[in-house]
């Protein structure tokens, strides 16, 4: 069969780019290369098309996964593409951030004596095949005259955007930056998904119709009126903001862990040359900040309060971090950032020990008095987590915990206004995947509500 | 250490893996090769008429991304010049005269040409002659091959020709595009053959290109039929090979008959053995990975007739023939069952949709409290820790019929067993029990009434 997979994809990764093709730099190769034809035919193969598989029960978006592998075995990678992006619309992306190991690939039968299929690389197979060749799987669905607007274009709103565009609604899709895609283009490292696939995502929503206004935020009470004033619904895909200050002298030296991800695949030239960086913190993020300083050639520790077992990163990523040869240090707590003429030395730190749990079966840490010590470092990246959606109060919307409140349709306090994403998850557990599953329960509640609401004015429907 | 030699019709071997006449038999040089990797014999790649060959001649078959599993040809007998072939015959033979040369034949359908080939033949000093009525293409267009394997008078007839005017123990290979094989091979019996090989390839069609809407091999536009041989083959040789060794025809004439098709490892020779062969012949496997092969072929079953306490070929020959019955002669009141073993099964749950969409709906899935469930889940539910909760199927064994589907499903070994239970229906073949009461194979009614009886209840 005519498969270019595999030269094709390897090239267009890195040069096909819009953004980044001319300042490609292989240190931030992506971790895993795509499966060659040959390895995904084997590959595919392996798998047993288990009946009622628990993959797609693990998968958040429920993707029926051994059906696209076994059209991935057949050849029919177009197939396997739609059954994917059937499901979920942000398969490109999912595939490459997804932690599988927790998800679909953990729930493998092969677990049990063997290791599971590489479904996230299969996945990946295919919907590059398709992506990267611009072929049209969906279409546009009948318009209904109804207009939805959707704030925030990462993966919660792309995805809401596209099953709303599918069932033939007018679509705008507003987002605050210059480019589209949110957390996907701006928030994960090279290393794992080039800026290009996220962009390929917001360009697959746009064929669908979708009008994608960039450069148009939300800042208040007010947009939020008029949006519902001109649309039908209004979905918020907020995401989270930037990394909340930590509240120490030397503050202003601290850089921002979301920052400096964002810099890495935008604006590498705007990362400091570090010989020795200190990062505070032991999320996913933190990691992915400690691996691009690592791989730029820096000594890297990480610094966290509580100890190897408390940690919020997952185990794999845990391991990912020790095999680039980045250090830890736990039960550390930083209390101020050290520096000598505006230059930053390291972080003055002091040492924990556990307590009693907390409400969440943490246990508390607690600083050890007079155990003060420095860490040295030229530069020091705090990842300690998100702010809350600032936002959410401002638009009077009920909030819990700093999070947008929403019932099990992804409806907010306000009856026609929406939301998903981060902004709505106490937990960051799984976040694209689920931001992507958030969008389509969104989309069939609006959806519901838009036809019913249809039925009982007829009149004002067919006129839009 | 088990003796592995073979005394075949006459010819001597240290092994009973011969290569069968084909490409890897083409020449001297590549036969000096092979007996240096330790085959015990080779079948010289067919001599006769004058052919031209042309290109390209092969095609295979893959799946699930397996190369080789059969491979189809429409290459013709030698074409080197015949005293090459000779001369090159005679200086092998002189080298290796403990290896079994046997020299592959095809003429015109003429009893002059026939005395002529086979006295070259002798001049060698080879060690025996294999009648090739079997070429499916090419060759059988002319009148040869095939065309005299599936006739069996001409095959009589030819094989009676050559027989009269030699010597050497003659083998005459089979063509398997017949409806019954034992028509050719009583043929080849009443024109003396001294022994049967088979099988020869199998006419088929390999595939069509779907990119170029081509047929494979795609010979300048034009595709043709060709000979099919190689892994996928073996089950129907081994019918065949069965068919004639229990043939009470072949039984009597005590002929005995060298099995190919499909042989890639040792385990394969083995089961023809047991099958009755007394040699066995390979190709496709050495055109797929080389003569180095018949290392492990030779130790292999050196190993496993050591743990089995076979100490010759002859011991293992023929030992699973007992076994061959006729489906009137079986047990009707046999009966087993599936069991799942809960330890190992991993829940792929391939048993239970077999089962229920083709089998007879008697596998059940059972969550963990012991419930039976439907498939399906809940959405809002995911997570690695699904597969904790997962439903493992359970077989419902008073509705089970022991067709063995689940069994050859599972892919995992030693998970789903077929045991032997007590049965519920009287042990009696269908042979006695129509012999008894005829009334049951000609009326429903009588069959249902004999069902109440024992108790039978189809599902």
């Amino acid at each position: 069969m005519t498969d270019h997979a595999l030269g094709d994809d390897a090239l267009s990764e890195r040069n096909h780019s819009p953004d980044t093709h001319d300042r490609y730099d292989p240190r931030f190769a992506p971790t895993h290369p795509p499966l060659s034809a040959h390895e995904a035919t084997v590959e595919a193969h392996r798998c047993l098309y288990c009946y009622d598989a628990p993959c797609i029960q693990a998968c958040p978006t429920h993707i029926d996964i051994p059906t696209f592998i076994r059209k991935i075995a057949t050849d029919n990678l177009r197939g396997s593409a739609r059954t994917i992006l059937e499901a979920n619309f942000l398969g490109g992306t999912c595939a490459r951030v997804c932690p599988v190991e927790e998800l679909c690939e953990g729930a493998c039968v092969l677990n049990a004596e063997d290791k599971p299929i590489a479904i996230g690389r299969l996945q990946r197979h295919a919907v590059d095949h398709v992506q990267q060749r611009g072929v049209p799987l969906f279409q546009p669905g009948p318009p209904t005259g109804r207009r939805v607007a959707v704030v925030g274009s990462g993966p919660a709103g792309l995805s809401v955007s596209a099953e709303l565009a599918k069932l033939g609604h007018a679509v705008t899709l507003l987002e605050k930056r210059e480019l589209g895609g949110g957390l996907s283009t701006y928030g994960i490292i090279v290393l794992r998904e080039p800026v290009e696939v996220s962009l390929r995502e917001v360009e697959a929503v746009r064929a669908l119709g979708v009008t994608v206004e960039t450069g148009h935020e939300l800042t208040g009470k007010a947009g939020l009126d008029t949006l519902l004033s001109e649309y039908d619904a209004v979905f918020l895909g907020l995401g989270l903001g930037a990394v909340p200050a930590m509240g120490i002298p030397g503050e202003e030296h601290l850089i921002d862990g979301l920052q400096y991800i964002e810099d890495s695949k935008l604006h590498p030239e705007r990362l400091p040359h570090s010989a020795n960086v200190v990062v505070i913190g032991a999320g996913n993020t933190a990691i992915d900040a400690a691996t691009i300083a690592r791989r730029r050639g820096a000594d890297v520790t990480m610094l966290y309060r509580r100890t190897e077992a408390e940690m919020t990163a997952y185990r794999h990523e845990y391991e990912f971090a020790l095999s680039e040869g980045i250090g830890y240090r736990f039960l550390t707590q930083p209390v101020r950032v050290v520096s000598e003429d505006g230059k930053v030395k390291g972080v003055e730190c002091v040492k924990m020990v556990l307590g009693v749990p907390d409400t969440g079966g943490r246990p508390t840490p607690r600083p050890l008095p007079g155990s003060e010590f420095v860490v040295p470092g030229d530069a020091v990246i705090k990842a300690i987590g998100q702010e809350k959606p600032a936002l959410a109060h401002e638009l009077g919307l009920d909030v819990s915990g700093g999070y947008i409140v929403v019932n099990p349709k992804m409806q907010t306090s306000l009856p026609r206004v929406y939301a998903g994403g981060d902004c709505v998850r106490v937990r960051g557990t799984a976040s694209t995947v689920m931001a992507v599953q958030d969008g389509k329960y969104a989309a069939a509640a609006i959806h519901g509500q838009l036809l019913q609401h249809a039925e009982s004015h007829p009149q004002e429907a067919a006129h839009g | 250490m088990a003796d592995l030699s073979v005394n075949f019709a006459g010819i001597r071997a240290p092994n009973p893996f011969w290569l069968a006449s084909a490409p890897p038999t083409n020449s001297g040089a590549q036969i000096h090769r092979a007996f240096e990797h330790g085959w015990g014999g080779a079948v010289w790649k067919t001599i006769g008429a004058p052919v031209l060959n042309i290109s390209n001649r092969y095609a295979g078959l893959s799946i699930a991304g397996q190369r080789l599993l059969a491979i189809n040809n429409v290459e013709l007998i030698s074409d080197r010049p015949l005293d090459v072939n000779l001369r090159e015959i005679a200086e092998i033979k002189r080298l290796w005269p403990d290896r079994a040369v046997i020299v592959s034949a095809m003429v015109d359908a003429s009893p002059e040409a026939w005395r002529e080939i086979v006295m070259m033949i002798e001049d060698t000093g080879a060690d025996g002659i294999e009648l090739n009525y079997g070429c499916p293409q090419g060759m059988s267009e002319r009148g040869m091959g095939a065309a005299v394997g599936q006739v069996p008078e001409m095959c009589e007839l030819n094989t009676h020709w050559v027989t009269s005017v030699t010597r050497l123990p003659v083998i005459v290979k089979l063509t398997p595009n017949v409806t019954r094989i034992t028509e050719p091979a009583h043929a080849a019996i009443a024109g003396g053959a001294n022994a049967l090989s088979l099988i020869n390839t199998i006419n088929s069609v390999m595939s069509v290109d779907l990119d170029t809407l081509q047929i494979t091999p795609n010979i300048g536009g034009r595709g043709t039929h060709g000979g099919y041989a190689g892994p996928a083959v073996k089950p129907i040789a081994l019918n065949m090979l069965t068919e004639l060794l229990t043939d009470p025809q072949v039984l009597r004439s005590g002929v005995p008959v060298c099995g190919m098709g499909g042989i890639v490892t040792w385990k394969d020779a083995a089961e023809f053995l047991l099958l009755g062969a007394g040699a066995v012949q390979v190709c496709t496997a050495a055109m797929h990975y080389g003569y180095r092969i018949v290392e492990d072929m030779i130790d292999g079953l050196s190993n496993w007739m050591d743990d089995k306490g076979f100490a010759t070929i002859a011991d293992v020959s023929g030992r699973a023939l007992p076994q061959v019955s006729t489906f009137g002669e079986l047990d009707l009141g046999y009966q087993a069952v599936a069991r799942i073993d809960p330890d190992k099964c991993i829940q792929c749950n391939l048993c239970y949709v077999a089962c229920n969409d083709t089998a007879h709906q008697c596998i059940d899935l059972v969550a963990g409290n012991g419930v039976r469930v439907d498939p399906g889940y809940d959405v809002r539910v995911n997570g690695k820790a699904v597969a904790d909760t997962r439903p493992t199927p359970v077989v419902r064994e008073p509705d089970c019929v022991g067709c063995a589907l689940c069994a050859n499903v599972c892919p995992v070994d030693g998970c789903i067993t077929m045991v032997s239970v007590p049965g519920t229906q009287q042990s009696v073949s269908w042979d006695a029990l129509t012999a008894q009461r005829p009334e049951i194979a000609s009326s429903w009614d009588a069959m249902m009434a004999y069902r109440a009886e024992q108790g039978i209840e189809i599902h």
